[in-house]
């Protein structure tokens, strides 16, 4: 639990560190769809090179991302198999009835890994850049616009930052409870599974435990504060939009004129 | 049967996803003989908790080892020496009413000699025996964890891990929390319990007066390194030195030394107790 990569936060001072979390947001949602633009080789380098700066940009190590990959590892070979099974074209290498491996199904399979990787590598710059505060604040103004159909994105993105803040205190206490069954013999992952479903018990009561009472906690502080949910509040964290996050903003737009520029135009599909 | 726990220059950290706490042990070398009594002290973030759980294979050296009796638990795999490690060490966390989850306080104390073994019929008799030993009624044994005070709680937590029949206690902060009777009763309680059964008992505390009180030896720990091992009394002697670790003294010393200060008298040997100190009193004329 202690290797989760996703959702951390990497303290830094890198000019990706620096960006608006909003831009951030913008660009790593627009670079998910822009993906879908490439269709050859030329496209897919044109990515990979971008990708590769981004993260040199971060001053994270390329590990890092590597372990953010991980655990989802299985997931994405799983796609990228079936991917291969069930595309037919071009010369064929194993030809099975419906399912065959193809040149064109190598070919896509290898494609649809590379896009995996890269949403996982992008999305990772951002959670790993911005502070979860900072990520709600961002989602939240992104989201504004939604009030006038009526969405609580005030309270949603306070829910949001609430579940977020908690998240390491959960880890924590899952830590410390987890150690304290140790102590007392319990030996997780060994046995049956039913065994190992076992093992759990002691773990999960005394988390929801400790999470109600957190809860509850905090709903009275908040009260005693006097919090109201319906009333129009000011942030105490302002979001700075600079010349940097427009630039950001632009090489997104060059990105895209280059892969149209060098994909292919429905030629050799 | 009391055993001996021995750090060989043991250096331990904590890995939370890619980051690495640097030197959370830092090449420990430490020796608590068989059925000795040792109070570990040092600022918070020192290392204390974590030199406990070294204790019990919770975190592993990655360099050195640690030797409790005859098993060594050293960096690399040690799946039978964990094992035997946490029968025979009991381990009492901070605030250990956390670890509860059964829905009766039987079935929480039964948890760990149950793992270990144990037949039910057995555990439930350890269970009773257990229990009077924290100082609470059999008649709480059918009531749920979740129902009980804050200082039943540490009891029963407490009597989770004597059920475990361990040969080595560790109690990080068992008093934290508490009212002072309470944490008086508690304290008293483990004392009791060491000297019973002959264990071996580490103990993380704040407080000088319980060092004074209960512990035979002391441990300072600073940023992750032991920087003074000595039996109680004599740690209490040079008081400039206790200064310079930002250790507090004990009730009777500070009292014995403002006397001294005041009348100009040295009173024979270090006082760790008012009693130890009344009769120092006499014994010079003061009183
Ligand atoms: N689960 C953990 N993960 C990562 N680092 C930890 C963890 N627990 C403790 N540390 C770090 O190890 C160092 C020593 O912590 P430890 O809990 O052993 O201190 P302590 O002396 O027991 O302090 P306290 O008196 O506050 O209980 C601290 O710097 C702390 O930040
Ligand atoms: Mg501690």
């Amino acid at each position: 639990m202690n290797k989760l990569i996703l959702g951390r936060y990497f303290p830094g001072d890198s000019w990706i560190h620096r960006l608006d979390p909003r831009a951030k947001l913008v660009a790593a949602i627009y670079f998910i769809f822009v993906l879908f633009l490439a269709n050859n080789w030329q496209t897919y380098v044109f990515l990979w090179l971008f990708t590769t700066a981004v993260i040199l940009l971060s001053n994270i190590s390329i590990r890092t991302y590597l372990r953010g990959v991980r655990p989802l590892i299985w997931l994405i070979l799983f796609t990228v198999f079936l991917q291969v099974l069930f595309t037919a074209g071009g010369e064929i290498y194993v030809d099975l009835g419906p399912i065959t491996i193809s040149k064109f199904g190598l070919i896509n399979g290898f494609y649809i890994f590379c896009r995996f990787i890269m949403i996982i590598f992008i999305s990772t710059v951002v959670t790993l850049t911005t502070k979860p505060i900072d990520l709600t604040d961002g989602m939240n103004a992104l989201l504004r616009p939604l009030r006038k159909l009526k969405v609580p994105v005030d309270e949603l993105s306070l829910m949001l930052s609430i579940s977020l803040r908690f998240i390491p205190n959960l880890l924590d206490e899952t830590q410390k409870v987890m150690d304290a069954q140790r102590a007392r013999g319990t030996e997780f992952g060994e046995g049956s599974l039913v065994k190992q479903m076992k093992t759990l018990v002691p773990i999960f009561l005394p988390l929801f435990v400790s999470s109600l009472n957190r809860a509850e906690d905090m709903a009275n502080v908040m009260e005693v504060r006097g919090y109201q949910s319906d009333v129009k509040r000011s942030t105490f964290r302002q979001l700075s939009w600079q010349q940097k996050d427009t630039i950001s903003l632009l090489v997104m737009a060059m990105l895209t004129v280059a892969l149209l520029v060098l994909r292919s135009n429905g030629f050799g599909h | 049967m009391a055993m001996q726990i021995s750090f060989d220059s043991v250096t331990a950290d904590y890995q939370i996803g890619p980051i690495r706490s640097p030197r959370v042990l830092d090449s420990i070398d430490l020796l608590l003989p068989a059925g000795s009594f040792t109070a570990v002290i040092g600022h918070t973030g020192s290392g204390k908790s974590s030199l406990l759980k070294a204790m019990n294979g919770l975190i592993i050296p990655y360099d050195g080892k640690v030797t409790i009796g005859q098993t060594t638990i050293k960096a690399g795999k040690n799946k039978k020496a964990l094992r035997a490690i946490r029968q025979k060490v009991g381990m009492v966390f901070q605030f250990p009413e956390s670890q509860l989850f059964a829905e009766t306080v039987e079935k929480d104390i039964c948890f760990g000699p149950l793992n270990f073994g144990v037949s039910l019929v057995e555990a439930k008799s350890i269970a009773r025996v257990v229990l009077k030993q924290v100082g609470l009624e059999p008649s709480i044994l059918s009531k749920s964890p979740l129902s009980l005070s804050g200082g039943q709680k540490r009891r029963v937590a407490i009597a989770g891990i004597l059920a475990m029949q361990p040969d080595i206690l560790v109690l990080d902060e068992p008093g934290a929390g508490l009212d002072p009777i309470g944490k008086r009763e508690i304290l008293q309680m483990i004392t009791a319990w060491h000297k019973e059964k002959k264990l071996t008992t580490v103990i993380v505390t704040h407080d000088m007066d319980d060092v004074a009180l209960y512990a035979d030896d002391v441990v300072v720990m600073e940023h992750g390194q032991v920087v003074k091992h000595d039996k109680v009394r004599s740690f209490f002697t040079d008081v400039n030195q206790l200064n310079e670790w930002h250790v507090d003294v004990p009730q009777a010393r500070s009292l014995q030394l403002q006397i001294e200060q005041e009348t100009g008298i040295k009173l024979p040997g270090v006082c760790l107790t008012l009693p130890e100190l009344a009769d120092a009193l006499i014994e010079v004329g003061i009183v």
